[in-house]
């Protein structure tokens, strides 16, 4: 049968087209345009290749500010994964307590970032704030403006206050998937409460929460808004994280070519990693 | 190996339990003797897998007392109740390897590792699965993963019993027969006490020597194959199993008559008054119809022919009323004028679906059951 060749089909592509390219391509690439190039003002532009890149990578505050990402993103993922899964084996598998656990649980999600940012920042100010109050109140010297070891708590404080949420949901949703069955068998076979977790719910957990670290590790790595707001990057450069970081050059300085060039590494470190996390683990369930 | 008994036992799923109707198990009497094989046969949803999961003790009954060997086990865990439970849809170990699945009863139960080891080689070989021991257990097909089910249940040698709740549903046919005789080999071996629950008439005269069959939340017969067949104490049974079904019919019984259809029809045996508002049927196989051309019988249309092979069933109908007929292959079956007749030593009478016991008149004594 011969086939019709008519090339005006390809017209039905352009509005995927267009939308590509407006919300993916034109940014993207203004920015690789940015990253090459520098700029006194007065929109002249001078070509200067990758000296911008070489800058960054050879930068020690981006390393720094890098450090702590890493760190964060370590540390938050190291007590929401495993705080969230318990809290998800301790929730009621029916019953009318399942919604009433589900909505607590909901709750810290559906609040606005940068008001989750503005809570804490009250909630734990030492003259005022609650926490602040009654820490100080208990014979502490806890004052987050000014120590920077009382800004990283209250920093991971508030992301696991915000964001274990998001675990416990995902953890659930694997839990109430076992057939009883399981833990009928479990229950003959004589297996122990540890035996439980480990050859029965783990196994069965590990695909939703493969998911969830690989959500929070992004939505960690990239966190903004709540930093900002409590912490605006303080004391001194203590909480500056790379987003910060990145906007303090590109919008504090107005150095276009070098925040273009660390964005650009930024995304790329976000890429790797995601990638990086994601075959491991689709290789970890490979080999089982 | 033990005795099973159940004492008044019943259980309801609703907290307080108002009326017969939230029962799930009506009250019920039962003792499982030790080496038996039985068979728990009834539809979906008709208890059970509640009764098996009250011998396991994974469910506590609203009333009654359950013992072994006469020891009240009512309260006791199901983990310390030494029984074995296979499932209908397969409950592997996904991360341990299939020796490891094996194993894993024996392992919590702090079982020395070399005795482990053989028992888990000869379950193994039993179930040929010899050659997977050491792959995972989640790479296999389901009809392995049920066949590493089973072994579990098997590896321990020493339980009071082995219940099996419809564990074969999910292989396919060929696997099923051999299965099957694989397990009544195992029973025949090793004397062990096997409940077996299943939905399949055929699955559960196969294996079992003696059946229980279960309606909306009762036991309404128990006996060997033979027994449910030739005389079916409810009419449930009749119409359950059998293929086709025993043929009900409503009817007016006194003495060693019945009236069916406007029809007389004479029976072996005289009953008491029967009314009193219970609803009276006669019932009877349709291996024991027999199509007729003579003048005897009663008079029927011919409604449909299915050939099966080595028989025919005929459908026909007497008035309103339908009946199969299970005749030779070689039958003749006229276009018309044709007639049925009742082995009338096989008709059953019931009232409100029970059997009722019949005085045998002209002297011949009533068998129950076998002929």
């Amino acid at each position: 049968m011969d086939k019709t060749w008519n090339n005006r089909a390809w017209f039905l592509v352009l509005p995927v087209l267009a939308l590509v390219a407006f919300n993916a391509i034109i940014p993207l690439m203004t920015v690789v345009n940015y990253s090459v190039q520098e700029t006194f003002g007065s929109n002249v532009f001078f070509f200067e290749g990758v000296k911008w890149f070489q800058e960054v990578l050879r930068s020690e505050r981006f390393h720094a500010a890098l450090g702590r990402q890493l760190a964060f993103t370590s540390i938050i993922l190291l007590i929401e994964i495993p705080l969230g899964v318990a809290i998800a084996l301790t929730m009621p598998r029916k019953g009318p307590m399942v919604a009433v656990c589900l909505v607590l649980m909901a709750l810290p999600l559906l609040i606005p970032w940068n008001v989750v940012g503005a809570i804490w920042n009250i909630f734990a100010l030492p003259g005022i704030g609650l926490l602040g109050r009654l820490l100080n109140g208990l014979g502490m010297d806890y004052n987050y403006t000014r120590h920077p070891f009382d800004a990283w708590v209250t920093l991971i404080l508030m992301d696991v206050w915000h964001w274990t949420s998001l675990v416990v949901l995902l953890a659930y949703a694997g839990l109430i998937a076992i057939p009883d069955a399981y833990y009928q068998a479990a229950r003959i076979d004589g297996a122990s409460r540890w035996a439980v977790f480990r050859y029965i719910q783990l196994p069965k957990m590990q695909r939703v929460l493969t998911i969830a670290i690989l959500l929070r590790f992004m939505d960690s790595f990239m966190i903004y808004t709540e930093p900002s707001v409590l912490t605006g990057g303080g004391p001194g450069n203590a909480t500056t994280l790379l987003s910060i970081d990145l906007v303090k050059v590109a919008l504090g300085q107005f150095d276009l070519g070098p925040a273009a060039a660390m964005s650009i590494i930024y995304f790329l470190i976000v890429l790797l990693l995601s990638w990086i996390f994601y075959t491991a683990m689709v290789a970890q369930e490979e080999r089982r | 190996m033990a005795l099973i008994t159940l004492d008044n036992v019943a259980h309801s799923y609703s907290p307080r339990p108002k009326g017969p109707e939230d029962f799930a198990l009506k009250e019920l009497n039962l003792a499982w003797e030790d080496g038996g094989a039985y068979a728990l046969l009834g539809p979906s949803g008709c208890g059970k897998t509640t009764l098996l999961n009250i011998i396991s003790g994974l469910i506590m009954p609203t009333q009654g007392v359950v013992r072994f060997d006469g020891e009240d086990v009512t309260g006791m865990s199901t983990e310390r109740r030494n029984i074995a439970q296979v499932f209908q849809f397969p409950v592997i170990y996904d991360t341990m390897t299939v020796y490891k699945n094996l194993a894993f009863p024996l392992a919590n139960r702090g079982v020395p590792a070399d005795r482990i080891d053989a028992r888990v080689r000869e379950v193994a070989g039993m179930l040929e699965l010899t050659d997977s021991l050491e792959q995972k257990a989640r790479r296999l097909t389901a009809d392995a993963k049920q066949k590493i089910s089973l072994g579990r249940a098997l590896v321990r040698s020493d339980v009071a019993a082995i219940l099996f709740d419809e564990p074969l549903t999910v292989m396919d046919p060929r696997l099923k027969w051999q299965l099957r005789s694989q397990l009544k080999k195992l029973h025949h071996d090793f004397d062990f006490t096997m409940i077996y629950v299943t939905h399949d008439q055929t699955e559960a005269l196969t294996f079992a020597d003696k059946v229980v069959v279960m309606y909306e939340g009762e036991v309404v017969q128990i006996g060997s194959p033979e027994e449910l067949f030739e005389r079916p104490a409810h009419t449930f049974v009749g119409y359950f199993i059998g293929s086709p079904g025993m043929n009900l019919a409503e009817a007016e019984v006194s003495g060693n008559t019945a009236v069916v259809a406007g029809h007389v029809i004479e029976l072996d045996r005289a009953y008491p008054a029967l009314d009193g508002g219970a609803r009276i049927e006669i019932g009877i196989r349709p291996e024991f119809v027999e199509i007729t051309s003579g003048a005897d019988g009663l008079p029927v249309s011919v409604q449909r022919v299915d050939d099966l092979g080595r028989v025919k069933v005929v459908m026909v109908r007497l008035g309103e009323l339908a009946f199969n007929v299970i005749a030779e292959e070689d039958t003749q079956i006229a276009a018309d004028d044709v007639r049925m007749r009742f082995d009338k030593s096989r008709i059953q009478v019931y009232a409100d679906g029970r059997i009722v016991e019949g005085r045998s008149v002209g002297g011949r004594p009533i068998e129950s059951g076998a002929a």
